[in-house]
């Protein structure tokens, strides 16, 4: 079909303003009585101190950057999971050499401790 | 004559028929009917959340020896609809701090991710929203989007547990997105499409659970904690950090939440029947191929009732323990598994079904034991060494 993807258009569209509407609809149907109180933040009763957006220690940054390098190298690998079986015997082997590499860098990776919650 | 079993198809054409009838060419004829599906499926799939979230009280009610929603209507089946008029008629409240924007897109983020995974699986032969060719890519792409409207709502909230749910969402999110994507390429490999009809197909004699199910155990994994649900609900920890990401929420918004994360469930459920139970073959799906669509959903909800049991059975677990669950054994094991059935499968990809097949199944089986092992040691190792370190208890001391 040559308009698939504005099917999967709609398709989006419509999930997009199926809740969309259903937040209008309960806008309306609810109670506004707004109140400083009300809209304070709640943290268990305890006044908030400061602002929530501070920069904070992320202690998944090294999970991230290998998150990166795998994410990516396995979206890569999907034309070739596809067409290895038309392709020489070859190419099968070096897709699976490159996993295997992928393989040694997670080991590499390991080894040096990245993948340890501190 | 008219072939009654192909229901869908027939309906289509008459459809499609009617329109032409009222003066469209035939090509806007099938422009309009597809909009049509493109529009209804959605509806159809939103409104799947209530007969689901009943079903899963109930069964979550029976696991922990409870009787569940049993006042409103028989069985209590109209509970659901009673939380939904309530819910609809709830003060709507928005923070102060909060980024009214993003508060408000999150909730509806988190639904129509969900709803979008619905356009490309097929219900039967020709009964889907649209056969994509690059189908699996468009479901890894689509299904991160729920996840992301989990960060926005926990960074918008302006509050400092929000934040703190986001933040474990964003470590969960880019750990288990690798062993999913790695056990969705194992369909891919053994049936050469990536279209989602193409692999429900390549099933038609021997699902994929039988010569992958190191791939379904990985997909079954990742997609529970892709759903974030227990054991992986480490983003709204009751006990540590409130309520997580929807601490600030409020009535409708608060539930669009849950209805996303009750369909995201079933939808993955319905994702690995397609993916690795065969989608919508079984007995008699050629004569009559609405049966695919039964078929379908049966298998589907099978998936579903093992993602609840599992929620209902496992405690939380730590979020270090999470990492290395994934990092450690997961997505090594993923990338091990590949490589070997791609070998396995292009080297038998000249002798028979059965012989390579089996042969698949005994490369599974053969890591499996492996990982089995090598567990078994690392683990009588890390014992052996905690053993080691414990200090001698005093001289006259008794525990």
């Amino acid at each position: 079909m040559d308009n698939a993807w504005s099917v999967v258009g709609i398709f989006m569209i419509v999930a997009i303003v199926l809740p969309g509407a259903a937040l209008i609809v309960a806008r309306l149907l609810g109670p506004k009585k707004p109140s400083p109180i009300k809209q304070q933040t709640y943290e268990c009763g305890i006044e908030t101190v400061g602002e929530s957006w501070v920069q904070f220690k992320a202690q998944y940054y090294i999970y991230a950057l290998a998150f990166v390098v795998f994410d990516v190298e396995v979206v890569f690998l999907y034309p070739w999971a596809r067409a290895y079986g038309q392709l020489p015997l070859f190419a099968t082997l070096e897709g699976a050499l490159f996993m295997l590499i992928l393989a040694v860098g997670l080991l590499y990776a390991w080894r040096k401790g990245a993948l340890e919650w501190q | 004559m008219v072939n009654l079993g192909n229901f869908f198809y027939t309906l289509g054409m008459w459809l499609q028929g009617l329109l032409m009838r009222a003066g469209l060419s035939e090509s806007g004829a099938r422009g309009v009917f597809s909009a049509l599906v493109a529009a209804l499926l959605p509806l159809l799939a939103l409104l799947t959340a209530v007969p689901l979230i009943w079903l899963e009280r109930k069964w979550i009610a029976r696991l922990q020896d409870r009787m569940g929603p049993n006042r409103v209507g028989p069985f209590g089946l109209l509970q659901v609809f009673a939380d939904m008029i309530k819910i609809f008629t709830k003060e709507d409240i928005t923070p102060l701090g909060a980024d009214r924007v993003v508060f408000a897109l999150a909730p509806v983020l988190a639904v129509a991710g969900v709803l979008g995974l619905w356009a490309v699986i097929p219900f039967a032969a020709n009964a889907f929203g649209v056969d994509l060719n690059v189908g699996v890519l468009y479901l890894v792409a689509v299904g991160t989007l729920s996840t992301l409207a989990i960060m926005l709502a926990g960074w918008s909230a302006n509050n400092k547990y929000a934040l703190l749910g986001a933040f474990r969402t964003v470590a969960q999110m880019i750990s288990y997105e690798v062993p999913l994507v790695l056990s969705l390429l194992v369909p891919v490999l053994l049936s050469g499409s990536l279209g989602l009809n193409g692999i429900v197909g390549a099933q038609r004699e021997v699902w994929f659970v039988f010569s992958a199910p190191l791939a379904a155990l990985l997909f079954l994994i990742a997609s529970q904690a892709e759903v974030s649900r227990a054991p992986f609900d480490l983003l709204e920890a009751e006990s540590e950090i409130v309520a997580g990401f929807n601490i600030e929420y409020s009535g409708m918004k608060f539930g669009f939440f849950f209805v996303g994360e009750f369909l995201h469930s079933f939808t993955m459920g319905l994702l690995g029947a397609t993916l690795f139970l065969g989608g919508w073959t079984g007995p008699g799906v050629e004569a009559f191929p609405a049966l695919g669509a039964v078929y379908l959903i049966l298998k589907g909800t099978f998936v579903y009732f093992i993602f609840v049991w599992a929620r209902a059975t496992f405690p939380r677990i730590r979020i270090d323990q999470m990492l290395d669950f994934n990092w450690k054994l997961l997505t090594p094991l993923g990338l091990f598994l590949i490589p070997l059935l791609a070998v396995v499968n292009r080297g038998l990809s000249e002798s028979s079904l059965w012989l390579r097949n089996a042969a698949l199944l005994g490369a599974n089986v053969l890591l499996a034991v492996l990982v089995l092992i090598i567990l078994g040691m690392r683990g009588r190792s890390a014992r052996m060494r905690a053993a080691s370190t414990v200090a001698p208890a005093p001289a006259g001391s008794r525990r």
